[in-house]
């Protein structure tokens, strides 16, 4: 089949050879991805542990409803992610991009709830800086709770836009009929890294969103 | 094989002519060579700041500069040296040449990625050079909070980003050295017969995976903590700056390693080649890599060991320091037990090679005084701890870097350096290295501080022998460069091997074809078979050498 010969690059000796290849690296990258939040993670844990009752205080002005839907429309847009690597895998075209657009419609609905989320943020003056109003005995540390909370969900939204870009690539590649069959690995790396980035807003939500719920 | 037909032969420097054949090439061996132009590019730039440092620091007042210029030179001589020389020279020069061509691939698994990688460093090279123009920055290369991000009137965000793009070259560098090296072996290329420059570099990708992305977050911390006002190390707001060294050694000890296990790597080529001997506990070597690359995650607290750390922390962290010299010694013990009955002889990159081994020496030994809490109270911050880390990045890295360029000149280029000069300049820059920076453990042992343009007077003699070094040092750098572009066109036709060298990467011509190997080479032997004949030997009953 000469369209196998052509997604071939010439420094590999057989398709299996550049899958294989393709995979490890997206792999690797997952692991550079996980050192990445892992930073962030670290410097919340340590304030969660100096500060605990400002911390749990200051959760309690996350909205827990938005932040939930949000979590249901995550991991529905994973299953779909799901789908849309399974119909590449059986071929099925019209089927792969039909499930990519629905992807994107969910990431999408979930960064214009994150997005107001902000705003009401913005509102009530709890974004960190000179605006920042917060009852006296925990206004620091809130202040610190809420840096994380905009650094940590703004690095997991700016991952969003950037799994969407891919998203809208990997529409456009499909279109073109660029995918078979035999070639389909770009839908299945970057729906790893969809799927990856769903599980960073699956530690995120309960760190941030539910430290103060038992109070 | 004479000039004429070199110069006939379809080879990857003159398949195609152009900048643009140049600057969109995804050729691993092109590529090297962008980067091998940008980082002598910045190793001059550093150097040019270490100059102005040591000219300052030749009177005891402070009569060249003032305190805030000051601060700015060292910052720049670091950031540029650090971020934009050392780390990407072997691993991105020899490192992108070499490692295909070792394991007998066509390139590596990305090549795109990997030019994009070469765009990304000059992106982020451009950022920093840009703040250096607009001002500079004077935070030290360190970026310590909360100086950083409250008090400096800098262009800190901008270096900052600068050298957050910058890691991300070295994030794909390393992704593309991994998969490189686990899915592209040639036939018979088992991992125990890997050439050990490629196991080190192994190593060292395991670093700039897990290692780079830490700093790029806590660096960008720092520029959103300034850019948006937020308090995360800000201590009048309830942050903590000792995070943000927790955070920054996290990356930056092991990116020392970075800048050690490739060199490493080299000498591991040069000694067996220069000895014609099996180097000496092939595995020893290899895994003493993986070693110094795990162990190298552990230690960063020893950089803290002043900064109010429990004294618990202080203790675990200095004795996992101590565990480090271990397979470091493992490696100088298991070379020097290479060169042990072997027919040595003194090329000029057999010189860089034996000058590592002792100043790697001086400054692996000088680590343990270092990471002895007791004797670390003493000397930090002091020029005891300047003349130990440059024993090991320019005595040690540097050395390494001019070694493997010369012994894989004749591969890159088809030509020979001039022996006699290079020998010439590895002993000037030998001589110049230790008479700078030998001076400076004795300064830091006597307790003058790093960071200061002044000095009391009684420094001034080792000061002075100091910047005497660093100016032989600059005549042994600029030689090189000299008589390594002369080479490019006089230099003598060198021949596929004219190292009668061991190794994939010469069993092709020089310079080699665009996709490295007419055919695919099998592997049958193991790496460093100097005991057994060569194939040329064999058939023609005479040895190869040119």
């Amino acid at each position: 089949m000469s369209k196998v010969e052509t997604v071939r690059s010439h420094q590999f000796d057989d398709t299996a050879q550049q899958h294989d290849a393709s995979w490890t690296g997206m792999w690797v990258f997952l692991a550079t991805e996980v050192m990445f939040f892992g930073g962030m993670f670290m410097g919340y844990i340590l304030y969660r542990s100096d500060y605990s009752a400002a911390f749990a205080s200051a959760s309690n002005h996350l909205d827990v409803l938005l932040g939930s839907i949000n979590t249901a429309v995550l991991i529905c847009s994973s299953f779909t992610m799901a789908l849309a690597v399974y119909s590449a895998q059986a071929g099925k075209r019209r089927a792969l991009v039909s499930f990519l657009l629905l992807t994107m419609l969910l990431g999408v609905v979930f960064l214009g709830i994150k997005f107001s989320e902000y705003y009401f943020k913005f509102e009530e003056h709890l974004v960190p800086g000179s605006s920042f109003v917060y009852e006296e005995r925990f206004a620091r540390p809130a202040e610190i709770f809420f840096s994380f909370y905009f650094v940590m969900t703004g690095m997991h939204a700016l991952h969003m836009i950037i799994g969407i870009g891919l998203l809208t690539y990997l529409v456009i590649k499909s279109l073109r009929g660029r995918f078979s069959l035999s070639y389909h690995t770009p839908v299945e790396l970057i729906g790893l890294y969809w799927h990856f980035v769903d599980i960073v807003w699956i530690f995120l939500f309960p760190l941030l969103y539910l430290v103060g719920r038992h109070l | 094989m004479n000039a004429v037909e070199t110069e006939r032969r379809e080879h990857y420097l003159n398949v195609n002519y152009g900048l643009k054949s140049w600057l969109l090439t995804t050729d691993h061996k092109r590529i090297a060579w962008l980067y091998l132009v940008s980082v002598t590019f910045f190793f001059f730039i550093g150097g040019l700041f270490a100059t102005l440092i040591r000219l300052e620091l030749l009177t005891p007042q402070g009569d060249l500069v003032q305190a805030e210029t000051y601060n700015k030179f060292f910052t720049m001589h670091g950031v540029t040296m650090i971020f934009f020389f050392l780390i990407p020279s072997i691993p991105a020069v020899l490192g992108n040449f070499l490692i295909p061509m070792m394991i007998g691939a066509r390139d590596l698994a990305f090549p795109r990625l990997n030019l994009a990688s070469w765009y990304i460093y000059i992106l982020g090279g451009l950022f920093t050079l840009t703040a250096a123009a607009a001002g500079g920055v004077d935070t030290g290369w360190t970026f310590y909070t909360p100086y950083s991000s409250i008090y400096s009137n800098t262009n800190v965000a901008l270096t900052v980003i600068g050298i957050f793009i910058t890691g991300f070259s070295s994030i794909l560098t390393g992704l593309n050295f991994v998969v490189t090296i686990h899915k592209m072996r040639a036939p018979g290329m088992t991992w125990f017969r890997l050439p050990l420059f490629v196991w080190s570099h192994y190593a060292t990708s395991i670093i700039f995976v897990l290692g780079t992305p830490v700093l790029a977050i806590s660096l960008a911390l720092v520029a959103i903590e300034r850019l948006f006002d937020l308090g995360i190390f800000d201590p009048t707001r309830g942050g903590d700056p000792l995070l943000f060294q927790h955070l920054f050694w996290f990356y930056s000890h092991p990116a020392v390693y970075i800048m050690i296990l490739p060199g490493m790597g080299v000498i591991s080529e040069l000694i067996p080649c220069f000895s014609r001997k099996r180097v000496f506990g092939y595995e020893f070597v290899a895994f003493s890599s993986l070693a110094i690359a795990v162990l190298g995650f552990l230690v960063w607290g020893h950089h803290m060991f002043v900064s109010g750390q429990s004294v618990y922390a202080g203790m675990v962290f200095s004795l996992l320091s101590f565990l480090v010299a271990i397979p470091s010694a493992i490696k100088v013990f298991n070379w020097t037990a290479t060169l042990y009955k072997g027919s040595i002889s003194y090329d000029a990159p057999m010189l860089y090679a034996l000058g590592f081994i002792g100043l790697f020496t001086i400054g692996g030994l000088t680590g343990l005084f270092v990471a002895t809490l007791g004797v670390n109270i003493h000397v930090h911050d002091t020029y005891f701890v300047i003349a130990h880390f440059h024993y090991i990045m320019v005595g040690s890295a540097v050395m390494a870097y001019m070694g493997g360029i010369h012994f894989w000149w004749p591969k890159m280029t088809g030509r020979m350096y001039p022996e006699g000069w290079a020998r010439l300049a590895a002993l000037i820059i030998f001589i110049g290295f230790n008479l700078t920076f030998f001076p400076q453990f004795v300064l830091g042992y006597l307790g003058m501080p790093r960071r200061y343009h002044v000095y009391p007077p009684e420094f001034q003699v080792l000061n002075v022998m100091s910047s005497a070094g660093a100016s032989i040092l600059a005549v042994g750098y600029v030689l090189p460069l000299v008589y390594m572009i002369w080479s490019l066109r006089y230099g003598a036709v060198a021949g596929k091997n004219p190292w009668r060298a061991r190794g994939l990467e010469w069993e092709t011509l020089s310079p080699p074809p665009t996709d490295n190997f007419e055919v695919t080479p099998l592997v049958t032997a193991e790496a460093y078979a100097y005991d057994v004949a060569e194939p040329e030997a064999l058939y023609s009953g005479r040895p190869a050498h040119v």
